[in-house]
């Protein structure tokens, strides 16, 4: 809780600092602040080349397969318990139930999350959040905002982020030493599972900074709408 | 000579669906088993090869493409701005480098397979969207959907949307920034720029 709170505090002075600024625009109206978001999209990407994605390159290449696919699965046997609540507060009530049912099918024949035997059962995995569960309400996305570490958000889904911190019980665990170690896992297991795609985008992308940013909010648009949002028209502003 | 046989191939190819006609979920069907029937089997694609992935998709998937909407589409506004020459050009290296990355996240394969969700089509429907599912194990499925649009009997793909993210509107902001600084030769010159080190890294 206590850490959460912090996050929030932090994330608030980062948007006011951002605010204050002033910063250089493009003139983007979903990107007000870019001159921030840039300077902290740099700063992360500094910080993940330095450190974040080699640790998860040799994380990749010590563990085989199948034990990197079992501590993706332990976190995400704890993560759908919050998606089945986001589900729930969506009112979305046969998801919130498959989310429910998958914890305690894989929490148990699973063997504590570490088989996902649920999605071999049919059971699919979904994709729920705080800021997402807003977007449903009627909240509006607010600007783009590039958040240190945690990286791209908008307005909403830093007031999100704020309440999925708070309700992750892996940032609740009492053992300052045990919370950091399962905190940090998680991270490079994350980082890990998006390797390959780092390729794809270092060529993809004309300017790496706006192709990250469009990318994110229209898959943000996208999961409010469950992956049935309307196409954009072609000649959008 | 290489590109000649591609286009050859594809004038052969589109020929061919424009013989008889295939309904949109089929042809996206036919297309992808093709594909990863050839995926594999090749080994020089598994490990890496850029190049034998390359001719893969101008052979296989590139005929079944209509890349002057999907340019037209990500430049946006300025495209009717545009001459026909700066118009082809835009299509010619904006082609490039989504063949280019599209080919190198085949040489990823590892052992996917590919879901067909069941279409939903009415009749006389020109625009229709067949979505896709690739699962793997112990991951979440990515959802691949392809936004194909009828003409002169034949479908063709407009837009690739990539776990909710389009191909093409993914660069709309990004050819709007650089139309915007130098105008849309920039945005030629800044593509060819991009098309040209993404070669010298597929050479090595």
């Amino acid at each position: 809780m206590i850490v959460a709170r912090m996050h929030v505090r932090i994330v608030l002075a980062l948007v006011i600092a951002g605010l204050l600024g002033g910063c250089a625009s493009s003139g983007n109206p979903r990107d007000p602040v870019e001159g921030f978001n840039r300077a902290m999209f740099a700063f992360n990407d500094g910080l993940d080349k330095a450190v974040i994605k080699p640790v998860a390159r040799g994380y990749e290449a010590t563990l085989p397969v199948t034990a990197r696919n079992g501590v993706a699965n332990f976190f995400g046997n704890i993560a759908d318990v919050f998606i089945g609540v986001n589900n729930a507060l969506q009112g979305k009530m046969p998801e919130a139930i498959n989310d429910f049912g998958r914890v305690m099918v894989n929490t148990t024949l699973g063997v504590f999350g570490f088989m996902d035997v649920a999605s071999d059962l049919g059971v699919d995995k979904h994709d729920e959040d705080f800021g997402q569960t807003f977007g449903r309400w009627g909240s509006p996305t607010g600007a783009y905002l590039v958040l240190p570490v945690f990286g791209p958000r908008n307005v909403r889904d830093t007031a999100g982020l704020a309440f999925d911190l708070a309700a992750d019980p892996v940032g609740n665990v009492e053992s300052v030493a045990s919370r950091n170690v399962l905190v940090a896992t998680r991270l490079i297991s994350d980082r890990a599972a998006l390797l390959p795609a780092d390729k794809v985008i270092e060529e993809a992308a004309l300017d790496k900074y706006s192709y990250i940013r469009d990318a994110y909010l229209q898959r943000r648009r996208n999961l409010v709408y469950d992956g049935a949002a309307p196409r954009l028209p072609d000649n959008d502003e | 000579m290489k590109r000649l046989i591609g286009f050859m191939a594809a004038v052969l190819m589109s020929s061919v669906s424009l013989a008889q006609e295939v309904a949109p979920d089929v042809l996206v069907r036919n297309v992808t088993s093709e594909v990863l029937d050839i995926l594999r089997k090749d080994k020089e694609i598994q490990s890496g090869s850029t190049k034998k992935a390359v001719e893969l998709v101008e052979v296989k998937v590139l005929p079944h493409f209509n890349f002057q909407r999907m340019t037209a589409q990500a430049v946006g506004k300025a495209w009717r701005q545009a001459s026909p020459a700066q118009q082809s050009a835009l299509a010619e290296e904006f082609r490039t480098l989504l063949v280019r990355t599209y080919s190198n996240a085949l040489t990823a394969y590892k052992n996917q397979t590919v879901d067909f969700k069941p279409l939903k089509m009415a009749v006389g429907e020109t625009d229709v969207t067949v979505r896709t599912e690739i699962r793997q194990p112990g991951a979440k499925p990515i959802g691949i959907d392809y936004a194909l649009e009828k003409n002169n009997a034949s479908w063709k793909v407009y837009d690739v949307v990539i776990a909710d993210v389009s191909m093409v509107t993914s660069y709309r902001d990004q050819f709007r920034q650089e139309i915007g600084n130098d105008g849309i030769d920039g945005l030629i010159k800044s593509l060819q720029a991009k098309n040209k080190a993404g070669e010298a890294v597929a050479k090595k």
